[in-house]
Formats: C-alpha cells, structure tokens, sequence
C-alpha cells in the first residue's frame, strides 16, 4: 500500500480478456485531481471496455485499482457513486419516461439518501431536489426539468446523462463519448462545460473526436489494441510518430 | 415541482371515484343476495392478490408466476396453525399467513431474481409448482383432495363479530367486511409505497435497471424487497380465502393463480394500481356472465379478455371521457405538467 502512486484514480497493470481475446492490456494511469485526461485510440482500442472496468461493470483479469490510494478492485457498479467515481455512457443511457428532474434527483438519492429514509415521500426531502437542480444549472437543462427526459433534443440527452453523473459530486468523473452524435454547436458548448467541469473535478475522458480531445485535454492517453501506446501532453503526444502511424498507417 | 406516482390518482378526481367505489362496495350487501355478497367476497380477493402482483408487474416491470403458491401457501397455513377444528382469532393467523408467505418469497426471490426476463419467469413458475407439489403429494394439507379449516375467528380486543349470530341471509356480512377493510388497507399501503423514494425506485427500475446500477442503486435489494412484499400481499390475500370458505385445496397453490393475478391486471390496467382491484371484479363479473349464458364459459372469458386487451391498451382503467382528455391533452404537448 506503501507505494501506491498519489492520484486520484489510479489504475495498475489492468487487464482484461474475453476468452482469447486480451481487450485491455496491463494498463497504468494516473487520473489526477483538478485535471482533464483524455483516452483516445481507434476504433476497438479497448476504451470502453477500461471505464468499464473503472466503474466495476466488468471485473479484470488482473491489476489493481486505486481511488485515493485505497485499493478498491473488486467494487461492485452500484457502490462507486458513493465512494466518489460516477460516469456517463456513450449511447445515451437515461430514465427515458422520467422527467429530466426525477433522473438527476434519482442519481442524488441513490448517494444521498440513507436507505432507513426510503419511504418517506420525494417532495419532503428538499435538499435532493437542490442538488438536482445544481446539476441541471451546471449542464444548461433548468428550463427543460419538467421534461419527459425521452422526448430531449439528442444534444439535451448528452447533457443529462452528464447531470446524472454530476449529481453525486463526484470526485471521479468518467465520461465515455460525451460528444457521441452531436452536431457542431453542441460541441461547441460541450467544450465550454468540460473544461469548467475539469476544474472541480479529476475528469477521464474517452473521446473519438481528436481535434476535440486537442482542445480540451490536459493530458491524454493512447491506447492501441488494449494497450497504453504513451502518455502525454497533447503536444508531447501529437509529436510523437508512433501514434500518427496507429492513426494514419506507416508513413510512405 | 414532483410529480405524482403514475399508477395512483393524478387529481382528487381519481380518489374522489375510489372512494365512491368503496362506499358503493360498503352498501351493496344491503341490496345484493347472499350469493351476490359470496362473489363480490371472491372478487375482492382476488383483487388483493393482483394488486400484491401489481407491485412487481406494474411497479418494477417483474412478471412472475408465483405468486399464486404464496397465496396458497397462506390458506394452508391457517389449517397448518389451527389446532384440530379450534378456531384462532384472526389476528394470530393473519400475521402468521402473511409471515410465511413473505419468508417463502424472500426465498424464493433471493434464487430467482439472479436471472432475468423470461428466465425470471419460468424460475418463479417452477419454485411455485415446487410449493404446489408439496400439497398435492404429502398428507400435509389433506393431499389432492384439500381439506377443512376452521375458519379464523373475526376477535379482536375480546371482542368478537360471530357469523352465526347473524340471520341466515346475512352470513356472509362479516367476513364480507373484513374483506373489504383489507382490500383498502392494501391499496393505501401499496400507495404509500409507491409515492415514496422507494417507489421511484421501483419504477427507476422498471424503466433501465442498468442505469440505476450505475447511478448507485443496488436494484437487487429493491427486487427482492418488492418481490417479498407482493409475498406478504399475496400471503394476506390467501388467509382472507381461507376465512371466506373455510377450505383448502391445491388448487389455490397452483400456477393458475398466478396466472389469473396477470389476466386481472392486464384487463384492469397496467398503468394504474387500481386497475387491480377494477379488474379482478371485471374478470369475476365476466365469468358470471359467461356462465349464465353458455357452458363453454372460458371460451367466452378468454374472447372478451382479448377484446379488451386489443383494444383498450391501458385496460378498463385506461377509458377516459372524451371531454376531460381533451382538456388534458391540450397544452404543451410532449411536455409532462
């Protein structure tokens, strides 16, 4: 435990594979506070198969995982929120017949609301309905919270799913493909809240959209066939030949 | 602004008709025969059961069929306590009816809802028809041919409402009313579950389960907490069986039941809680009518139970009038007031 690496969320040596097939291999990172790092690679790079390892979706094969230097592998998907790693989905994953305040209040009383309270009624706990509403100020959604949550622009459903996330003040933050569908206004936007989000919060972000990554990123990650290609400063990293021959194919 | 749970009343409208629904129940002896007092005594029954299944089918989007053996495990444990044709007071069997029929569903639950979907079903079918062969092959509870109970004792406090002391005619009152207490008592309860945190949950569930893991519910637990409270239900349904005929079969165990639970909500309606109890006297009335005027009565159950279905798809529960639609309807569409 000694030598475990300061960090917010560390990850050491993860691996997973699905029978023959090694889709994360022995991955070491470092996510660090107050910092927005980026995980990019091409497509079927093992990307969402490491949040999901992040987030206890998926079990590893092997390696370790550390939240504030507490070794924390093993934890099940439901117990992260509370222990402080939340994450939003790449295809958009929300209460779709539920009104945009219900999901995000849902997400609050799932890491705020001790369980001998459970029957009490919603509108008597006051402080949830707040800690919604901030979510949904930090996002942009205030004036759409009365909304069925299924019949939002794509864009909004982006935003909400950041909300829920959000809504447990997390410490980590995991964002797989925010930008996933968006057109460019929405981008534009989604740019703006990330790096105000990156502020508050240690953000690991999974993107496909590099000029996007480039913009925001603090630092970022390569991966390549389930492996950590480098780890860098996007400058450091835009230099360096052997991610432009994983994008681009070898050079002539 | 926090909206109302969708399967409860949304305006005093919808209470204001549950509660001329229950001052309509709580007048009809006075005019109905006793045979007509016997059937709406069923039909309340019944109605307990499917609102217990009700918390799983239209609160947690669970359908299970097993519901039915824990009903019926409840009528055999009022002849399992009952001491050789002594009579308990009610409120030691109904206690222990619903005790049983919960612990046998937490069971039950905690192996069956490690599966899913159609598994999930076919999981609660078969520990059902576990329960059902355990009465139908032992001697415990009279075999296939069931037996008598004496039926609870409607005391309390040392007070006691006898049926005998009633006139002929009237026999049937009592326990007609003790019906109709724990049938309200049963919707308000289920009501105030569902208006609170842990409905939202519940229905969190039933919309993506995965999502609510993720956001940090153990949704597990909350199955397994709605599935052994539809248990104790169902459990209380089955004493109010055993106190209405003074008799047990296997019959009540079977998958039958279970099955008749689901037609019920399905007739009555998914979206509302009521829908239980509108559809179990819906689903009584029809086979009364069927039987008055053929004797293929389950044909004509099984067509007019597929009309409904067809064409009302939020069942008896799901009518509106014209007019008020309109007006609901009207502003802001897409948008939920």
């Amino acid at each position: 435990m000694a030598d475990v690496p300061p960090g917010i969320l560390v990850t050491e040596g993860l691996s997973k594979s699905f029978g023959g097939l090694r889709a994360v291999r022995d991955v070491t990172l470092t996510l660090n506070a107050q910092e927005l790092h980026a995980v990019i690679g091409p497509n079927g790079a093992g990307k969402t198969t490491f949040v999901n390892l992040l987030t206890g979706e998926l079990a590893p094969t092997s390696g370790r995982l550390y939240l504030e230097g507490r070794d924390i592998t093993g934890t099940r998907p439901w117990e992260m929120p509370r222990l402080g790693v939340s994450r939003s989905f790449q295809r958009t994953n929300i209460l779709k017949t539920l009104s945009v305040l219900e999901n995000v209040r849902l997400a609050v009383q799932a890491v705020k609301l001790p369980v001998r309270k459970i029957l009490s009624a919603p509108h008597t706990k006051a402080s949830l309905v707040e800690a919604a509403r901030r979510a949904l100020g930090r996002v942009g959604l205030s004036a759409h919270e009365k909304t069925v949550s299924g019949v939002l622009s794509h864009g909004a459903q982006r935003q909400l799913e950041i909300a829920m996330a959000l809504a447990s003040e997390p410490k980590a933050l995991l964002l797989d493909e925010p930008l996933a569908g968006m057109g460019p206004e929405e981008s534009e936007r989604m740019v703006v809240l990330l790096q105000s989000l990156a502020r508050e919060h240690a953000v690991l972000l999974i993107e496909h959209d590099m000029d996007f990554v480039f913009k925001v990123a603090d630092r970022m990650t390569v991966l390549v066939e389930g492996a950590v290609l480098t780890t860098g400063k996007p400058s450091e990293v835009r230099a360096n030949r052997a991610v432009q021959t994983a994008y681009l194919g070898s050079p002539a | 602004m926090i909206d109302t749970h969708r399967m409860l009343p949304q305006s005093w409208r919808g209470w204001a008709a549950l509660a001329a629904g229950t001052a309509m129940l709580a007048a009809l002896p006075f005019v109905a025969t006793p045979y007509y007092v016997g059937l709406l005594t069923t039909a309340m029954i019944g109605a307990m059961l499917a609102l217990g299944v009700h918390l799983l089918v239209g609160a947690t989007g669970l359908v299970s069929l097993g519901h039915g053996a824990f009903y019926g495990l409840a009528a055999y444990v009022v002849y399992l306590i009952s001491p050789e044709g002594t009579a308990l007071p009610i409120w030691q069997t109904l206690p222990a009816a619903m005790a049983v029929a919960g612990l046998a569903a937490l069971l039950i639950g905690s192996l069956a809802l490690r599966t899913r979907g159609f598994f999930f079903l076919m999981v609660t079918l078969a520990f059902g028809q576990m329960i059902f062969f355990v009465f139908h092959d032992t001697k415990l509870g009279g075999g296939t041919d069931g037996a008598y109970l004496a039926k609870p004792l409607i005391a309390a406090f040392g007070l006691e409402l006898s049926p005998a002391s009633f006139p002929r005619a009237r026999r049937g009152w009592p326990v007609y009313y003790v019906a109709l207490v724990q049938l309200v008592a049963i919707y308000l309860v289920l009501a105030f579950l569902l208006r609170s945190m842990l409905g939202r949950v519940l229905e969190g569930i039933k919309v993506n389960e995965q999502r609510m893991q993720a956001i940090g519910f153990n949704t597990y637990r909350y199955k397994l907490a709605a599935f052994a409270i539809a248990g104790m239900i169902a459990g209380a349904a089955g004493h109010m069986w055993s106190l209405h005929t003074g008799f047990v079969n296997p019959e009540l165990v079977g998958w039958q039941k279970s099955a008749e639970a689901l037609l019920i909500i399905l007739l009555g309606g998914i979206g509302s809680l009521a829908g239980a109890i509108v559809g179990a006297f819906a689903f009584y009335g029809l086979s009364e009518v069927a039987q008055l005027i053929t004797e293929r009565k389950l044909l004509v159950d099984g067509f007019a139970i597929l009309v409904v279905v067809i064409l009302l798809r939020d069942g008896l529960t799901g009518i509106r009038l014209p007019r008020w639609r309109r007006r609901a309807a009207a502003p802001e569409a897409g948008v939920h007031g």
